[in-house]
């Protein structure tokens, strides 16, 4: 009987070594652009042109300081900051009262107006840069960082609301109506009620449309053209076009953008898995 | 004594909901209404030799003539053709992670890591790899398959296919993530009770996992058409710029170049509005789909 089991646990082991190797080579698929990244940052430019593929020898912090000194990346890192957490805190307000609303009363429209939020959803964006950039022009909001702030925040509302009523409208209803008894008007319930039991969905809804916001870059290299008001992406587009010839600060800028997102992986893996699966596994 | 309940508050009760609608609508109409009617009227728009502008078709005539429009068309529709391919690896990394292969959430972490990655990042890192002295063509000397080697990007034949094998590489991730969420909710009686009938791996996931995830495969399907129609500027931007010459040029790409780059808005709104019809005919064929299906299980 013992020595049966033990067979089985080998045979088991050895039949998984196939599966194994598959992901083994696609998992150092996957990795290994990043690897390439953060190795090439950290080299000398001679080293990397003798020994492009290997570790740094020697190494330097060098393309770290000078991508951080000579460009704007500084000053970039800042605008992205600034530009992810105001689309974020408008967005994610704008959509939670309407996603409410959708959730919680009965009107006119109702059905209507959710599916075209989700018809919304599949817009391309190279679509609506056109007027967008005539009316950002007209109202003197060009080159601003408001202006794809406001342009983001619109973007990220048909998902948001489409995420945020499928999470409303599973809270028990009883909650409600014994807030009712007690006298709590509907915005009451909202603040009081629908909102703090939503914090998972949104946390999982911010670290998705953070993900979103921070490595756009359409919209960003249209609406922010001036040096001083570029977000990262577009401002490493320009980074680049700069430094053509040093491929190791060009990878040390590119890994700087990318830390920020890299550590909320790091910490939030759980919650992109959510968040990119809500709604389309039930 | 009941207290009687004003009639204002009836009236501000039947228009309550509408309050909250309303910043969320004031945006969307001006993020997504707004342009979509400018681009239509523009799109219509023609100058006439005497300086008046009139409405007619001759921005349409003059993009159905341009036979760069046809080539970017093209291009997103063989881009299209990646998603196959795209699914049935994600699927088949997704099962072999489902079976608990020892490590399997190392590996889920490390395969959907290039999703968080931003495309012009993953872009530039891959102009290296591909170019001349990447580590393409440094693995295919080393196996000796020297004769191969060649500049993938700059290669009218090779630079479609190699922006799509980006592509691929990043939103694989996703399909992972995404089937493997949909395997774990499977019920596990059935997979047992096949296993415990002698079926082996292929028969097992083919007969009795498979169906089961029809519906997150065709929303998966859906999401990653759409990606190849309308989200793919920052690929072509960052590693080829449309080129060489227009052979990587996408619909995206050339709306883009048209509005800021030639300045010919009337051509540019024409395209736009060409993208958003076939991408709204994609999704109302895929509505269709899923109403047969429905109608056809009923």
């Amino acid at each position: 009987m013992k020595t049966f089991k033990i067979r089985q646990d080998w045979r088991g082991l050895l039949a998984s070594i196939p599966k194994q190797i598959i992901l083994l080579f696609f998992s150092i698929l996957a990795i290994y652009p990043l690897y390439y990244t953060v190795v090439i940052a950290f080299k000398t430019r001679p080293d990397w042109l003798h020994n492009q593929f290997g570790l740094p020898n020697p190494f330097t912090l060098q393309n770290i300081i000078g991508a951080l000194r000579e460009g704007n990346i500084p000053l970039w890192f800042g605008n992205s900051v600034l530009v992810t957490a105001g689309s974020l805190v408008v967005s994610t307000v704008v959509s939670a009262l309407a996603a409410y609303a959708i959730a919680r009363f009965r009107f006119p429209g109702r059905a209507f107006y959710y599916n075209m939020m989700i018809a919304l959803m599949v817009i391309p964006p190279a679509v609506l840069i056109l007027p967008l950039f005539v009316l950002m022009v007209n109202i003197g909001l060009i080159n601003t960082l408001p202006s794809v702030i406001i342009i983001y925040c619109g973007l990220l509302i048909p998902f948001s609301v489409y995420l945020l009523v499928s999470f409303f409208r599973s809270l028990p209803p009883e909650l409600f109506d014994a807030a009712a008894i007690d006298g709590c008007n509907n915005l009451d319930m909202f603040w009081r009620i629908s909102l703090p039991l939503s914090t998972p969905a949104m946390v999982t809804l911010i670290v998705v449309n953070a993900l979103f916001v921070w490595n756009e870059l359409l919209i960003a290299l249209v609406f922010l053209q001036d040096q001083n008001h570029k977000t990262l992406m577009p401002g490493l587009e320009l980074f680049r076009g700069h430094y053509t010839l040093n491929e190791p600060l060009i990878m040390a800028g590119n890994l700087i953008a990318t830390i920020p997102m890299i550590l909320l992986y790091l910490f939030g893996q759980r919650l992109f898995v959510e968040g990119l699966t809500a709604g389309a596994v039930k | 004594m009941p207290e009687k309940k004003p009639a204002s508050g009836t009236l501000f009760h039947k228009f309550e909901p509408y309050i909250y609608l309303a910043p969320a609508t004031i945006l969307v109409v001006l993020i997504f209404f707004y342009p979509i009617v400018y681009i239509i009227r523009t799109s219509l728009l023609q100058n006439n030799p005497n300086g008046i502008k009139t409405f007619g078709f001759t921005n349409y005539q003059l993009v159905f003539q341009d036979p760069i429009f046809w080539k970017a068309l093209g291009n997103n529709g063989k881009l299209l053709l990646s998603v196959p391919i795209l699914t049935v690896l994600s699927l088949l990394i997704a099962v072999l992670l489902f079976e608990h292969v020892r490590g399997w959430l190392v590996y889920r972490g490390i395969i959907f890591m290039p999703y968080i990655l931003a495309v012009p990042v993953v872009g530039t890192t891959f102009v290296y790899l591909l170019g001349l002295n990447g580590i393409v063509n440094t693995l295919l000397k080393g196996v000796g398959l020297g004769f191969l080697i060649q500049d993938w990007l700059g290669s009218i034949k090779w630079v479609l296919p190699s922006i799509s094998l980006v592509i691929i590489y990043r939103e694989m991730g996703f399909g992972v993530v995404l089937f493997l969420a949909r395997l774990m909710s499977l019920e596990k009686e059935i997979l047992e009770a096949a296993a415990i009938d002698g079926a082996n791996f292929w028969q097992k996931h083919f007969y009795v996992t498979l169906p089961q995830m029809s519906g997150v495969i065709e929303f998966f399907v859906v999401v990653e058409l759409i990606t190849m129609l309308s989200w793919v500027f920052a690929y072509v931007f960052t590693m080829t710029q449309g080129g060489p010459g227009f052979a990587s040029t996408v619909m995206e790409f050339y709306i883009w170049k048209h509005a800021f780059a030639f300045n010919t808005p009337g051509l540019a709104s024409a395209l736009a509005v060409i993208l958003l019809a076939v991408t709204t005919l994609l999704i109302v064929l895929q509505l269709r789909l899923r109403r047969r299906s429905l109608e056809d299980a009923a």
